[in-house]
C-alpha cells in the first residue's frame, strides 16, 4: 500500500454494504493511515460521517477532487480498528500432528464455546466447565467411536417389525411388560448420566462431547422402542421398584466422571449387552428379539467407550485404579441392605425365556436366567482384569456390582 | 435532611434497561481504580436536572436539551453549570430529513402543506433540530406543513430509538412525506431492514450540533469530578476489561467535554420557546 491509497465505491453506499469495502481498506492500512474513499452515492459523506463517529475514525470531505456528482472524502482509521484483535488468544489448535493430539492438556475457560483452533478476544466471558483436563476426559478413540456411532443409527420406525404377530400366551406377555418397564428405567438412567456430564466438559474435546451426545441419542431411541414395546398389548406398564431405582440413584449422584463412566458403562451396560444379548435370544416375539439385538449392538459402542474413557485414565492417573476400587466397595456398601434385582423381573426372565407354564420349559429358563447371571460376572470380570487389576482382584470386584444389574 | 453517601454520585435517566447494566459496570470500574462511585436513576429528564439542583447526585448524566436546561436555570439562580466530558459519538451529529426516494417532494419548498413525521417532542435529533433546519430555511413548522409527532417515552428527550423508527414507517407507509432521524439511524434503520435499500432519499441535513455530556454544578466535589473525568478520559477502548462497557455505552473514547455545538439546540429553544415554561416554574 502506498500513502495515497484509495478505495473507489462508485455508487455502493455504506447502506448496502459499502463498509465492508471501506473497513476491509482500513484494516490494510492500520490505524492512523489515511485512506481516499470516492463515491457518487448521495448519502456518502453522512454515510461516513456516522461510521466514523461508531468506529472512532476520523473523515474529512476533500474539495475539488472528483467530476460531478462523485465525492472524495479522506478517512483516517483511529486505534480502536484494532483493538479487538489485541490481546486475542488461539483456543488451542485445530491441527493434528505426530507429536500432538490435537487438544490441549488444560481447556481455558476463557476458549468457552469457541471452536477449537479459534482466536478468541480478549475480554470474552469465562465459562465454568468443571471437566476441562485431559487427563479426565479424553480418549483417543472418541473420534473413532464417534463415527462409528454416526453410521450405526437406526431408525426405529422402519428397523423394527412393530406389526410381526405375537402369539404367546398373555401370561409371557405381562412378562415382557415386566422386563420392558425394567428396562425403561435402567435406560432412563443411561440417558442422565452422560447428559449430566455433558453439560460440564469443555467443548474442547469437542470429539468426547460428541461421543457423548450421540450416546445419549442412542439412550432416548433405546427408551422410546422399550415403551412401545410394552405397550403393543398391554395399556400399562409394570412395577418398577424401590431396590432398582436405589441402585440406579447411586450411579446419578456419582459426580467423579471417571468413577461414574466405570460404574455406569463398563460394568453397568457390559452387564446390560449381556441381558440384551438374552432376550436377543430368547424373546418370545420378532419385535422384541429385534429391539434386544439392535439395542444391544448400541450398548456394545456404549461399554468400548466406557473402557477407552477409563483405560485412557488409569493411563494418566495409575491412582485411579484405587478410587475404582473403593467406588465399586462403596457402592456395594450402600446398597447391601436394598433387593437387588426384584423378583418379578428375574421371575419375568425366567417365565419369557421359558415361553410356558409347562415344569419342564420353567426349569429351561430358570437354567438359561442363570447362565445369564453367569456370564455377567465373567464378563465383569473380563473387562476389570484388561484394565490393569490383578485376576483375584477383578474376580472379587466384578461380584461386589449391583445385582440389578446396571 | 441531606445526603450522607460519600461516594461520587451520577445521575442518569433509565431510558432503557441496559442503563442498570452500563452503570453498574462503572461503578465496579471505578472502585477497582479507587474512586467511590454511585448511581441514581430518573425516569425523565426533567426530574434528573431538578434532583442535580437539589443535591441528590453531583454529576447528571445529561441530554443535550437537559444540559440547556441545567445551564439556564443555574444562570437564573446565579450558578454555573460545566460539561466535562462527552462521548466521542457524541460529537458532529447531524439530523437528516428523509422523502421516498420516488416521491414528489424535491426540495424543502416542496414540503409545503405536507405531513411530516417527527419523533418525541421533546428529542433534540428527531423534532427540535429538524425543526429549526425548517424554519431557518423558509419553512414555518408551525403553519407551513402538519407536523406529525411519535412520541415514544416523552420526558427521555429521544433517547429511545423507537419514535425515530414509527415515524421512518410512516415515511415508507405513505402516511407522511417526510421524516426525520438522527443520521446513524438512516445507516440503521438499513442495516437492521426497517428501510429497503434505496426506498428513501435524504432530502437534508441539520448543521452539526453535539449530544449528551457529564454535567456539573459549579465547583462540587472539585477533587472527585475532576478525578472521575480524569478515569473516563484514560480509559482505552484497547482494554478488553472496560471495553464492554464502551461498546455498551456506544463510544471508542471519551472527550473533553465542550459546548460550542449545543448553539444550533439553542437557537431552537430560543426560537420554539421551548423550556420557558419549565424554567419559569423552576426560577
Ligand atoms: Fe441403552
Ligand atoms: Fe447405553
Amino acid at each position: 500500500m502506498t500513502a495515497h491509497a484509495a478505495l473507489d465505491l462508485r455508487d455502493l453506499g455504506l447502506d448496502r454494504g459499502g463498509h465492508i469495502l471501506v473497513l476491509r481498506a482500513l484494516r490494510e492500512l492500520g490505524p492512523g493511515r489515511p485512506l481516499a474513499v470516492t463515491g457518487g452515492h448521495p448519502d456518502l459523506g453522512l454515510q461516513l460521517s456516522v461510521m466514523a463517529r461508531e468506529g472512532g475514525h476520523s473523515v474529512t470531505e476533500n474539495t475539488g477532487t472528483s467530476p460531478g456528482e462523485r465525492k472524495t472524502f479522506t478517512v483516517v482509521a483511529g486505534p480502536a480498528l484494532d483493538a479487538r484483535a489485541r490481546g486475542a488468544a488461539r483456543a488451542g489448535s485445530a491441527v493434528h500432528s505426530r507429536d500432538h493430539r490435537g487438544v490441549s492438556d488444560r481447556a481455558d475457560e476463557r476458549w468457552g464455546v469457541a471452536a477449537r483452533g479459534a482466536m478468541v478476544e480478549a475480554g470474552a466471558p469465562r465459562w465454568d466447565f468443571s471437566l476441562d483436563r485431559a487427563e479426565v476426559v479424553w480418549t483417543d478413540d472418541a473420534k473413532k467411536l464417534y463415527a462409528q456411532a454416526a453410521a450405526a443409527q437406526w431408525d426405529p420406525e422402519t428397523a423394527i417389525p412393530w406389526d410381526a404377530p405375537i402369539t404367546h400366551p398373555p401370561a409371557v406377555e405381562e412378562a415382557v411388560v415386566q422386563v420392558m418397564t425394567y428396562l425403561v428405567e435402567n435406560e432412563n438412567a443411561a440417558l442422565l448420566v452422560p447428559a449430566r456430564f455433558l453439560g460440564r466438559i469443555h467443548p474442547h474435546y469437542r470429539e468426547v462431547v460428541q461421543l457423548m451426545a450421540i450416546q445419549i441419542a442412542d439412550e432416548a431411541r433405546h427408551v422410546e422402542v422399550f415403551t412401545r414395546r410394552a405397550l403393543l398389548r398391554s395399556s400399562e406398564m409394570a412395577l418398577s421398584t424401590a431396590g432398582g431405582q436405589r441402585s440406579l440413584q447411586t450411579l446419578f449422584e456419582e459426580t467423579d466422571f471417571v468413577l461414574a463412566t466405570m460404574l455406569l458403562s463398563v460394568l453397568g451396560e457390559g452387564s446390560f449387552v449381556d441381558l440384551l444379548r438374552f432376550l436377543h435370544e430368547h424373546g418370545p416375539d420378532e419385535v422384541t428379539r429385534t429391539i434386544a439385538d439392535l439395542t444391544a449392538r448400541d450398548e456394545s459402542r456404549h461399554v468400548a467407550a466406557g473402557m477407552a474413557h477409563v483405560r485412557w485414565a488409569i493411563e494418566q492417573q495409575p491412582q485411579d485404579r484405587g478410587r475404582i476400587r473403593s467406588a465399586i466397595e462403596q457402592r456395594h456398601q450402600a446398597l447391601q441392605h436394598t433387593s437387588g434385582l426384584n423378583a418379578e423381573v428375574y421371575d419375568a426372565l425366567v417365565l419369557l425365556a421359558a415361553g410356558s407354564f409347562e415344569p419342564e420349559d420353567i426349569a429351561r429358563g430358570f437354567d438359561a436366567v442363570q447362565a445369564l447371571q453367569r456370564r455377567m460376572l465373567e464378563g465383569r470380570t473380563r473387562r476389570l482384569a484388561r484394565l490393569g487389576f490383578s485376576e483375584s482382584e477383578a474376580e472379587s470386584l466384578a461380584g461386589l456390582h449391583t445385582r440389578n444389574f446396571m | 435532611m441531606k445526603r450522607v453517601s460519600s461516594a461520587l454520585t451520577l445521575g442518569a435517566v433509565a431510558y432503557d434497561a441496559k442503563v442498570v447494566t452500563i452503570w453498574d459496570g462503572f461503578v465496579q470500574w471505578f472502585a477497582s481504580r479507587g474512586l467511590a462511585f454511585d448511581y441514581v436513576l430518573y425516569t425523565n429528564y426533567e426530574r434528573q436536572v431538578e434532583g442535580l439542583f437539589l443535591g441528590e447526585h453531583d454529576v447528571s448524566w445529561n441530554s443535550p436539551l437537559a444540559w440547556l436546561q441545567a445551564e439556564r436555570l443555574a444562570r437564573k439562580l446565579g450558578r454555573t453549570a460545566r460539561a466535562i466530558a462527552m462521548r466521542d459519538s457524541d460529537q458532529d451529529l447531524r439530523s437528516a430529513i428523509l422523502v421516498r426516494a420516488d416521491g414528489p417532494v424535491k426540495s424543502l419548498a416542496d414540503l409545503t402543506g405536507r405531513r411530516v413525521a417527527f419523533g418525541a417532542s421533546d428529542s433534540p435529533q428527531a423534532t427540535i433540530l429538524p425543526k429549526l433546519h425548517l424554519a431557518e430555511n423558509g419553512v414555518d413548522p408551525d403553519r407551513d406543513i402538519t407536523a406529525q409527532l411519535f412520541d415514544v417515552l416523552v420526558g427521555k428527550h429521544g433517547d429511545h430509538i423507537g419514535g425515530e423508527r414509527d415515524a421512518v414507517k410512516a415515511l415508507l407507509a405513505g402516511s407522511v412525506d417526510a421524516a426525520c432521524v438522527l443520521d446513524a439511524n438512516v445507516l440503521g434503520f438499513s442495516r437492521d431492514g426497517t428501510v429497503p435499500s434505496g426506498a428513501l432519499r435524504t432530502l437534508a441535513l441539520t448543521e452539526p450540533y453535539d449530544h449528551c455530556n457529564f454535567t456539573v454544578l459549579d465547583d462540587t466535589r472539585a477533587v472527585d469530578v475532576s478525578r472521575f473525568a480524569e478515569l473516563l478520559l484514560s480509559q482505552d477502548y484497547g482494554d478488553p476489561v472496560v471495553r464492554p462497557l464502551m461498546d455498551l455505552e456506544g463510544l471508542k473514547a471519551w472527550r473533553v467535554g465542550r459546548t460550542a455545538l449545543y448553539a444550533p439546540l439553542e437557537r431552537a429553544i430560543d426560537r420554539f420557546g421551548t423550556i420557558e415554561h419549565w424554567l419559569s416554574e423552576h426560577a
